[in-house]
């Protein structure tokens, strides 16, 4: 909360029903400011990296980007209340990790009870959910479905990396390094969160810092006395520890 | 039902199978001695067919003690005693037979020379009572087996009917939450046109109701289901949908599975429409022609759309019912061509609704 006292929210959903129903709840506090509506994920990101808001009401199912993906790339200096109207698993995971939630249609009480929370975190009485949002994200994903497309944020813009395009993906301090048509997109995240929620008949974490598309590998080759590199279709060639390689002759021994 | 006796074409083959038994036997008598080789085939014969009618009787004493359910002495004991009992009856009428033989025919030394005989027709006796023992137990497990199978493919079928009672009578959980809540938001701003809300939701919930039980519905009610559907999801969407039917006069009147075509709409509003920040359209074109019925729903969706949290229940459960109702006389295909998503069925025009 900044020190002229008003609480800057944003409001996100594509029906704008729903978002003139948190407005009009909202207006009964003097110290909150609506500071952007947004209809899509990528309005959201925007909205969010330029106005700085300190909660944002966030719809899960919107176009462009879902709920978790707006989360993911707008990190978590933000307090999010997740709204959404019927999803089981999603509401699974926020109950189990303590994530505030409104469920549609939205009374009057709930939403109160949910603002007096967002408070309370943003005053630092309560401490903000300290689950990463890829984590999140992971917990409320339907069973046995796994991700097929990474969103990255650079600015204010958004790209979509599809996992079938994805080469491989490397660790670099607390985030990723994408590969993906020749480029590298940088995400806060860590590997091992990536790597569970890829597809493990497709993705292989063949060192500490690599995760690599099976579909790309070339080749195996001895590196130095005991380990190995693995050469890429398209020429790049990562590190392949001892356990990884194991792993990797399983998969490519199949 | 006793299994040889109920069928007169497995009696007849029972009977059959006891010819090389009775040859066998008349060999037997013939190496035992007394008898001449005519002598052995003439009492051998009427023999087995009395004994063969003797060890039909086998069949209860295996009801009576179930081959799992039963200790192994027990089965020795019932068995044992039964082949006694049977051998011992046979004997006698054997005795019988041969004295009447004696008496009728010029057959005389086949009653003389019967008693050497007895230790022979003793250990047949037993011998072809016990087969007849085994051959009840496997009948019984064949039949048992048979039995079990059918209960499973009704099982089977009864199950599969219960899933798609449920799946037709289904209401999106995700449409009905989010219209209560447009319309809580009109309240407020709008009272007129949430009451009108209320009421185009309450006539779209009504007409869904009891659809479960109808086996089938004239085409054209199953259209103002689609279109009092579409008349809530407009009020949710606002302009973002536009709708554009062409129907053939003719398909108006045709029966067809209740929900059939609103779920592909409303996959086409869910999937498609709601994904796209401009909206979009949906195109329904209905064909009726040569006893066929083609339905096709189009609509403009973003292909770099977020991934389906629920995908594809709406769709799966058309598909399902279409081929466990006509099987492939009907057809269904669902293809994404660039921006533009297609599900094209077509099924048999019937022209009078079934009794359901």
């Amino acid at each position: 909360m900044n020190q002229k006292g008003k609480i800057r929210v944003a409001i996100v959903d594509d029906e704008e029903l729903a978002r003139q129903v948190l407005c009009e709840y909202l207006s009964a506090h003097p110290d909150v400011e609506v500071v952007a509506e947004c209809a899509n994920g990528f309005e959201a990101v925007k909205a969010v990296v330029e106005q700085r808001p300190e909660l944002v009401f966030l719809d899960i199912q919107m176009p462009k980007l879902d709920g978790f993906e707006v989360l993911e790339l707008i990190g978590p200096a933000t307090a999010v209340v997740f709204v959404t109207a019927y999803d089981s698993y999603a509401i699974k995971a926020f109950e189990v990790h303590a994530v505030d939630y409104l469920l549609k249609p939205v009374g009057a009480e709930r939403f109160e009870a949910a603002l007096a929370r967002a408070r309370e975190r943003l005053a630092g009485k309560l401490p903000q959910p300290d689950l990463p949002p890829a984590e999140l994200a992971a917990a409320a994903r339907p069973p046995s479905q796994y991700l097929d497309r990474i969103p990255v944020r650079d600015g204010t813009r958004v790209f979509i990396v599809p996992v079938s395009k994805l080469d491989y993906a490397e660790a670099q301090d607390d985030y990723v390094a994408l590969a993906s048509e020749g480029k590298k997109h940088l995400k806060q995240q860590t590997i091992s969160s990536l790597e569970t929620a890829l597809d493990p008949s497709r993705f292989l974490r063949i060192h500490r810092s690599y995760i690599v598309n099976l579909e790309r590998v070339a080749r195996v080759e001895p590196y130095g006395k005991d380990s190995h590199v693995a050469v890429l279709s398209n020429g790049a060639q990562l590190p392949v520890s001892k356990s990884g390689y194991a792993r990797l002759r399983a998969f490519l021994d199949r | 039902m006793h299994p040889i006796l109920s069928q007169l074409r497995r009696l007849g083959l029972y009977l059959l199978a006891w010819v090389p038994l009775a040859a066998l036997l008349a060999y037997l008598m013939d190496v035992t001695g007394g008898l001449t080789p005519g002598e052995s085939l003439v009492l051998a014969f009427p023999l087995c067919l009395i004994y063969a009618f003797i060890c039909l009787s086998a069949y209860y004493s295996c009801v009576a003690t179930p081959f799992n359910r039963s200790t192994i002495s027990r089965l020795v004991v019932i068995h044992g005693t039964g082949a006694l009992v049977a051998s011992g009856i046979w004997i006698l009428l054997g005795k019988g037979l041969a004295y009447s033989l004696a008496k009728t025919t010029s057959l005389s030394s086949v009653d003389q020379n019967f008693a050497r005989q007895i230790p022979l027709l003793l250990g047949t006796g037993v011998l072809f009572y016990l087969l007849s023992i085994d051959l009840y137990y496997v009948l019984m497990a064949m039949d048992a087996s048979r039995e079990a199978e059918a209960r499973a493919l009704q099982a089977n079928v009864l199950a599969r009917e219960a899933e798609l009672r449920a799946l037709k009578a289904q209401v999106n959980p995700h449409f009905l939450f989010n219209s209560l809540n447009s319309i809580s938001a009109l309240t407020s701003s709008d009272a007129p046109k949430a009451r009108e809300m209320c009421i185009l939701l309450g006539d779209f919930l009504r007409r869904t109701l009891g659809l479960g039980e109808k086996s089938t519905i004239p085409l054209e009610e199953e259209l103002s289901l689609v279109h009092s559907f579409l008349a809530v999801e407009k009020v949710r969407f606002g302009a973002r949908i536009l709708m554009d039917e062409n129907i053939d006069k003719e398909a108006m009147s045709v029966p067809v599975p209740p929900l059939l075509l609103q779920p592909l709409v409303e996959n086409a509003v869910v999937h498609g429409i709601a994904h796209l920040v401009e909206g979009g359209w949906v195109r329904l074109n209905v064909k009726s022609s040569d006893g066929l019925l083609s339905v096709v729903v189009e609509n403009t969706f973003d292909p770099d759309a977020p991934p389906r949290r629920k995908g594809g229940v709406g769709l799966a459960n058309v598909r399902q019912r279409l081929a466990a109702r006509y099987g492939n006389q009907a057809s269904f295909e669902a293809k994404a061509n660039g921006d533009c998503f297609r599900v094209s069925i077509t099924l048999p025009a019937e022209r009078q609704a079934r009794a359901t």
